[in-house]
């Protein structure tokens, strides 16, 4: 009788399963044609689109490339900055607690407000770095920021941690809450200092945190597409060109049955860094 | 470094561009331009008499706030439904139900936006507020069904079998027990949900094409196409699409807290 629980799912099943399982499967289908996504016909190409895309398409190499660039700075950058804060506002105080609050506040803006207060701050020539460059008599420092093909990017990416390191702190703060104040109580009995008893004793209890903290970093900067759009226009210049924007350009651009088959390159690479890191993470903790 | 320097650094790394974007609303390009960390010298409020007139903001702001208290209660309803669910059917069940949710948490939105586009225009629901509402919901079920679950399956079933031995049906069981013990749960769900449709930009780019259907962050993205270097009018845009999240926060603060970290420990 107990199935009749399965009644409380019905509705939620019934949506999940009609429009988003079912355009799922749809997708697979579309990525063997050549649709443009208007006329009633269109023919059937197997799977020369995805082959196309693997091998020979310069346009998403390019996106992926940014995306890699992308991830690697993000990852890297905002997993120590909010390690970082975490260990700094860990212990609660009263300045603490605002400062946590204070720190995460970006995350509940939109991505389209974060880009254009950043397009201010990268502004060339009002912007508010070059305006500090200028005032603090390092004028010859001033950059276009985002008017650099080969480093744009990189930029993007620092106005994403601004944008999440806040978050991704929330989660460190909870993990060394976890740790026993027993351990830092004996790594001081044995005289080791600030840095050792982080070295040998915060690091390695926060590892699961850094595990999710990675994870999730990841999974956010591969999907980056608001951020993107916001700070570069659309469609993005190829510097900024991510495979989130590349798939929406093409299939802007009509080419309904080639985005089809990109999308799924690009599930393909989540799952494939997502393995890895998973794979990683558990060779760490062994 | 000390750890008050570091402090200190972060919080003008905060602060300094979002004070910047606040008083900019107030001034004129002009004025902004000559010194952009100064306050207004002549503060004005035509740029946000520009926004919500010509601009049509507050119709967008309408939009939005229709999307949200739609979306986010329906989706809670339907993923506590089925949390509860897969919170009380036996073994094998409960996981397959479980697994098939957890599969969209896998798969990335712009993955499956295309085929949604094509079936929403056929269905009629593309450029229609409902059809926004509706992909919202199935979008974000995955996750409010993985937190809602992940928090009633560590009930004890005890809790369930007294109000089931006193003779309550499943939907009262629901209804009187499993709701108002899930109520952390539900609140940190809500507010993530919340945070979600409310700044959502792709299916709005992908979904609305009549400019009096947009939702803020699209009207906020074709605002820079119209004033490409108009800062002060974008950052009154930037302002008045913000402001209700950011006071909603400064109310809730922990709940926004607790709801976007359970948003991101969705594995």
């Amino acid at each position: 009788m107990k199935f009749k629980l399965f009644l409380f799912a019905a509705p939620a099943l019934a949506l999940y399963g009609g429009f988003f399982l079912l355009p799922a499967v749809q997708g697979l289908r579309y990525a063997t044609t050549d649709w443009d996504g208007y006329s009633a016909t269109f023919d059937d190409v197997g799977l020369s689109n995805l082959t196309a895309v693997v091998s020979n398409d310069d346009l998403f190499r390019n996106a992926l490339t940014n995306n890699l660039k992308f991830l690697l700075v993000v990852v890297l950058g905002q997993t120590a900055l909010a390690l970082l804060l975490a260990v700094l506002l860990a212990v609660p105080t009263k300045g603490s607690r605002f400062l946590r609050g204070l720190f995460f506040l970006p995350t509940v803006l939109s991505s389209v407000s974060v880009a254009f207060i950043w397009k201010f701050v990268y502004d060339p020539n009002f912007g508010l770095i070059n305006t500090v460059l200028d005032t603090v008599g390092l004028g010859s420092w001033k950059s276009a920021f985002l008017g650099n093909e080969g480093t744009a990017i990189f930029w993007v990416a620092v106005a994403q941690i601004w944008f999440h390191a806040g978050q991704m702190m929330i989660i460190y703060i909870a993990g060394i809450n976890q740790i026993p104040p027993e351990l830092y109580e004996a790594a001081t009995t044995d005289g080791a200092g600030r840095w050792q008893q982080f070295r040998h004793v915060t690091w390695p209890m926060v590892a699961p945190a850094t595990t999710l903290v990675i994870a999730y970093t990841t999974l956010q900067s591969f999907k980056a597409f608001d951020l993107i759009l916001g700070l570069a226009g659309n469609p993005p210049r190829s510097g900024l060109d991510v495979l989130a924007t590349r798939i929406y350009t093409t299939f802007a651009n009509s080419q309904l049955g080639y985005a089809a088959a990109e999308s799924i390159v690009f599930m393909a690479a989540i799952a494939l860094v997502t393995y890895l890191q998973n794979r990683a993470a558990r060779m760490a903790h062994a | 470094m000390s750890r008050r320097l570091i402090l200190a650094i972060y919080t003008l790394l905060i602060t300094v561009p979002i004070l910047v974007i606040v008083a900019g609303s107030f001034r004129t390009t002009r004025d902004l331009f000559a010194a952009p960390f100064g306050l207004p010298t002549d503060p004005t409020t035509a740029n946000y008499a520009t926004v919500l007139g010509e601009q049509d903001l507050l119709r967008v702001l309408g939009n939005s706030v229709l999307v949200v208290s739609v979306s986010v209660p329906a989706t809670l309803l339907l993923g506590s439904l089925t949390a509860f669910a897969v919170a009380r059917l036996p073994k094998w069940p409960s996981t397959l139900l479980f697994g098939v949710f957890a599969l969209g948490l896998a798969v990335p939105a712009q993955a499956i936006m295309i085929p949604q586009y094509v079936q929403f225009e056929r269905l009629g629901l593309r450029n229609s507020l409902t059809g926004l509402i509706l992909v919202d919901v199935v979008v974000t079920l995955p996750v409010a069904v993985f937190i809602l679950a992940g928090f009633m399956r560590t009930l004890p079933p005890e809790l369930y079998e007294a109000a089931e031995i006193d003779g309550a049906g499943p939907w009262a069981t629901f209804r009187r027990i499993a709701v108002p013990v899930s109520y952390p749960s539900l609140a940190a769900t809500a507010i993530f949900l919340l945070v979600m449709h409310w700044n959502d930009l792709l299916y709005p780019l992908l979904f609305i094409d009549d400019p009096a259907k947009r939702t803020l962050p699209l009207a906020l993205l074709d605002f820079q196409g119209e004033y490409l270097t108009d800062y002060p009018l974008l950052f009154t845009g930037v302002v008045v699409a913000s402001l209700p999240m950011i006071l909603a926060y400064a109310f809730l603060q922990r709940h926004f807290v607790a709801g976007i970290t359970a948003g991101a420990v969705k594995g």
